[in-house]
């Protein structure tokens, strides 16, 4: 076992290494009337040219998320570094509400000082003002912190923009031969890596709570069996497998159990691992299909995909057992793949009916929103701060990464320059 | 085709597919491909196991094994089945008595089943779709005379599509479950 995770250990970090493909492009296609004008000044800094540029990270994230709308570099009245440099008439003059600036300074350690300061142009009074350590392989981070900070300021939501996505790539050549990679990448987009790649499907990955592990579905031992890899090491161990259907993994509150799928007895049910010692307990005992589990932000109810009444329809069961209550009802004959918003108060699922789309429906409500119009829809995964929705669609190339927010206003795609990208999981906030 | 001639495709055969196995442990991250995967069919396979077994092949390779047999019921591998539904359609029952008949004739020999689905809905509900599909399969098989033990079953949801396009006809070729002779 442990040559074998050797063995792989160093195959991933081959791979890695020799990883393809562009960093995705993003679109927006809709954005939200009255977002928040906001000028981005390029920050001041001397040296050598920088790998990123800052103040184009912020900007471009603070576009992207359809609450606000940036100006023109070329348009900027002037180009300050410090607050004594600011003539907010100027600014106010050119219709912006809010301006951010700042300065990046090398350091002796061989890393840089990122200065940055928000300022209201009406009051003139700095809103916000940090200086960041950061490190020249960190400078995008380090930029989406500070978009971070930019967004809980204005609008009092947490900032998901120094957050990562993971998503599947395949790369077919032909009915038999394609190569699947696990990806990881910026919520923009950029840095994707490769973590692991196999001429078999990979499926239906899950962050764990922490964000420092993966689980997914992978089919390289001819079946589907589930396996838990470190994101940073590459280090990964099979959790689930045998005869039958190993698959949907969903990570607990906890990060110690996972809830999966399994057809030991010829049909998917719905079953609760214990990722240490490998116990599985089962959860639903039906004979139609029970799968697509997903927990509770506060761990205390599972909802879950089964046919039991004809068509597929959402469950949720207590994860301690105990009988399963159907959830939607007057959503036509198809809603499957549900997840809860990070504040538990909505799902997100996958409804079909003339094709298939993402709606959300409040739980304490029960009104239900249809957020996309596209015909295939599939795979929803809210952002950590609950703002934006994930989905894959079908692109003029094949299936791509969409974002929309759970008001439906704000719509964007993330377009990667070549494969297919599918089954999007919203990492959570980085510590 | 003469002897040395079959052993020099056995040769080939062994030296391609341990050239596969290589290739693999090189490349691949997740490994575990099989000889399908490197572009040989079962159906190849089959063709020179019977062949070495009578000793000489026909010269035809085709009439070696009634599994080959491009007229017999055998030879179909795949079954499609209607949107949403695992029935086998009444223009595969024979398909399925055929397959059970042999398996029954040849209990040493064994088979996967592996389901599959269209990409309408979400992955992993196709998934047990898949399933479904393969086990009508091996249900009717091993009511006509096959064991289980002779059936493996594997679904592949909509992991593996044949037809890459959006619309019924490729869905209808996508929906499937196929059978490969070990």
């Amino acid at each position: 076992m442990k040559l074998l995770i050797t063995l792989i250990l160093s195959l991933c970090a081959c791979v890695a290494s020799a990883q393809t493909g562009g960093p995705l492009t993003i679109r927006i296609t809709q954005g939200v009337e009255g977002a928040l004008p906001i000028a981005v000044v390029p920050f001041e800094y001397a040296g050598p040219p920088l790998p990123q540029d800052i103040a184009q990270v912020i900007s471009t994230d603070l576009t992207r998320s359809g609450r606000f709308r940036t100006m023109d570099r070329e348009d900027l009245p002037a180009r300050p570094a410090d607050v004594a440099q600011v003539n907010f008439k100027d600014w106010r003059t050119v219709g912006m509400d809010n301006l951010v600036i700042g300065r990046i300074t090398a350091t002796a350690d061989g890393g840089y000082l990122v200065e940055f300061r928000l300022l209201d142009v009406f009051t003139g009074k700095q809103l916000a003002g940090f200086q960041i350590p950061s490190h020249v392989s960190n400078l995008r981070l380090t930029a989406h912190h500070i978009s971070d900070i930019i967004f809980k300021t204005l609008l009092n939501i947490d900032g998901a923009f120094s957050t990562r996505i993971a998503y599947v790539t395949v790369d077919r050549k032909d009915a038999k031969n394609s190569t699947y990679r696990l990806m990881i990448a910026d919520a923009d987009g950029y840095d994707s890596k490769t973590i692991l790649e196999s001429p078999q499907p990979l499926m239906s990955p899950a962050w764990s709570p922490d964000g420092n592990r993966l689980a997914y579905v992978s089919f390289e031992d001819r079946n589907s069996a589930i396996y838990v890899q470190d994101v940073r090491s590459g280090q990964r161990e099979k959790v689930v497998s045998g005869i039958g259907i190993n698959s949907s993994p969903a990570f607990a509150p906890d990060g110690s159990r996972l809830a999966v799928t399994r057809s030991l007895e010829g049909n998917p049910d719905i079953y609760v691992v214990d990722i240490a010692s490998k116990q599985q307990r089962r959860l639903t005992s039906h004979e139609a299909i029970d799968t697509e589990a997903a927990w509770a932000p506060d761990g205390s109810a599972i909802v879950f995909t089964s046919d039991r009444g004809g068509g597929p329809q959402i469950y949720q069961v207590s994860p301690n057992g105990g009988d399963a209550k159907r959830v939607t009802f007057n959503l036509g004959n198809y809603n499957s793949r549900a997840s809860y918003s990070p504040d538990g108060r909505h799902l997100v699922m996958v409804n079909g009916g003339s094709g298939f789309r993402i709606v959300t429906l409040d739980l304490k409500t029960g009104v239900s929103r249809t957020l996309t119009g596209s015909s295939l829809d599939e795979s929803p995964s809210f952002a950590p701060n609950g703002s934006m929705i994930i989905y894959a669609t079908m692109g003029a190339r094949g299936t791509e990464l969409a974002a929309v927010s759970i008001d439906g206003t704000v719509k964007q795609r993330l377009a990667l320059q070549q494969g297919q990208v599918r089954e999007p999981a919203w990492g959570p906030f980085r510590k | 085709m003469n002897r040395a001639i079959l052993n020099g495709m056995l040769l080939l055969l062994v030296a391609f597919m341990a050239a596969g196995c290589s290739n693999l442990n090189k490349k691949s991250t997740a490994g575990g491909a099989s000889v399908e995967d490197r572009g040989i069919s079962s159906g190849e396979m089959s063709d020179i196991d019977a062949a070495r077994s009578q000793g000489v092949g026909d010269g035809t390779g085709a009439g070696a094994s009634e599994l080959n047999d491009p007229n017999s019921p055998l030879s179909v591998r795949v079954i499609y089945f209607d949107y949403d539904s695992s029935n086998i359609r009444e223009d595969f029952q024979s398909v399925v008595e055929a397959h059970a008949a042999y398996l029954a004739a040849h209990p040493e020999t064994t088979i996967t089943l592996e389901g599959h689905a269209d990409e309408r809905g979400s992955r992993e509900y196709n998934l047990a779709l898949g399933e479904r599909r393969a086990l009508a399969v091996r249900r009717q098989l091993v009511l006509l005379g096959a064991t289980a033990g002779q059936i493996r079953t594997v679904s592949l949801g909509e992991e593996r599509p044949v037809a890459e396009g959006h619309d019924e006809q490729s869905y209808a070729l996508n929906r499937r479950a196929e059978i490969s002779y070990q």
